[in-house]
């Protein structure tokens, strides 16, 4: 038998590791984003919106 | 102009996405920071109260649970409304908004799952029991789970945004059952007792605690929603211009 404080501790401890996965998906996946169009903005992609915007 | 054209130009404003990625730029660091203060004294008041005369320490375990419970449901309710602005307006970032939030919903579903389950052993005997309540629950976190596979199973955003949108608001009728499932059956689980007819039936020494981590949760959820949402349209900007440079090269050759 576990005792009170035990099943406390589990709860927040489970509590923090999901909420810190979530934050880190989060973050991780915007971070990849904006590499990738880091990435294309330097191969000279641009969106049509952009390149409208320059030849005007 | 009438208050309620400018406020529909407001809201279609927003469906601009770029309006939103500059929203989103300048609201995120003020929500985050706001969540984390909330979250400093939520905990703080979480181990500092006093334990409960009949649960003792695990009234403590209320803290987490009661607030991811309650965001399970209201996440699954932003995607509803998603899921009706996809269907109904075609608002561009209605599907956005309803795909950005499933893993999230499910995250917290988890955690109430989970934090429950902790909290039913030492008080009531056992780790689960199929009442209404808790099963309930248990369905909406596989609904959670079978919006995200059916997200990343199609390639297409286009088509699977209007599969998903109906199938989110089939779903939304296991809401209310959920909500309601405490008072129309008979379940272990404990009926409502923050937000009922006649007050709340917590003492202020549990309340307190209790809703600041609360708003925590749900500023936390809106953070992560809007990042998620940013995410989004990075990733479908991403698609479409590796698609429209495949497309120029494939003219010049």
């Amino acid at each position: 038998m576990m005792s009170h404080t035990a099943y406390v501790v589990a709860s927040y401890g489970i509590a923090a590791l999901t909420v810190v996965a979530l934050i880190l998906w989060v973050w991780t996946d915007g971070r990849a984003r904006r590499r990738e169009l880091q990435a294309l903005d330097a191969a000279g992609i641009r969106r049509r919106s952009a390149q409208a915007g320059e030849t005007q | 102009m009438s208050e309620n054209s400018l406020a529909i130009r407001k809201f279609s404003d927003l469906a601009n996405p770029t309006r939103f990625l500059g929203l989103a730029a300048l609201v995120l660091p003020w929500l985050a920071g706001l969540t984390a203060v909330l979250f400093a004294i939520g905990l703080y008041l979480c181990f500092t109260t006093e334990g409960d005369y009949q649960q003792g320490e695990t009234v403590r375990i209320m803290y987490v649970h009661v607030p991811s419970a309650w965001l399970s449901m209201m996440c699954y309710t932003v995607m509803a409304l998603s899921a009706l602005g996809t269907l109904v307006w075609r608002h561009p970032l209605a599907d956005v908004a309803a795909r950005a939030a499933a893993p999230i919903g499910a995250g917290f579903t988890f955690l109430a799952l989970v934090t429950g389950s902790l909290w039913g052993k030492p008080m009531w005997g056992t780790w689960w029991v199929w009442d209404a309540r808790l099963t309930s629950v248990f369905v909406l976190f596989l609904m959670y789970l079978g919006l995200i596979a059916l997200n990343r199973a199609m390639d297409e955003p286009g088509k699977a945004a209007k599969v998903s949108a109906v199938l989110i608001l089939v779903g939304f009728v296991n809401i209310p059952i959920i909500k309601f499932s405490v008072e129309w059956w008979n379940t272990l689980h404990q009926p409502a007792s923050v937000l009922r007819l006649g007050g709340s039936a917590i003492d202020p020494e549990f309340l307190r605690p209790l809703l600041v981590m609360a708003v925590a949760f749900t500023l936390l959820f809106f953070t992560l929603h809007i990042a998620a949402m940013r995410n989004e349209i990075w990733r479908r900007r991403v698609t479409s211009m590796r698609r429209q440079a495949a497309r120029s090269a494939g003219r010049e050759v």
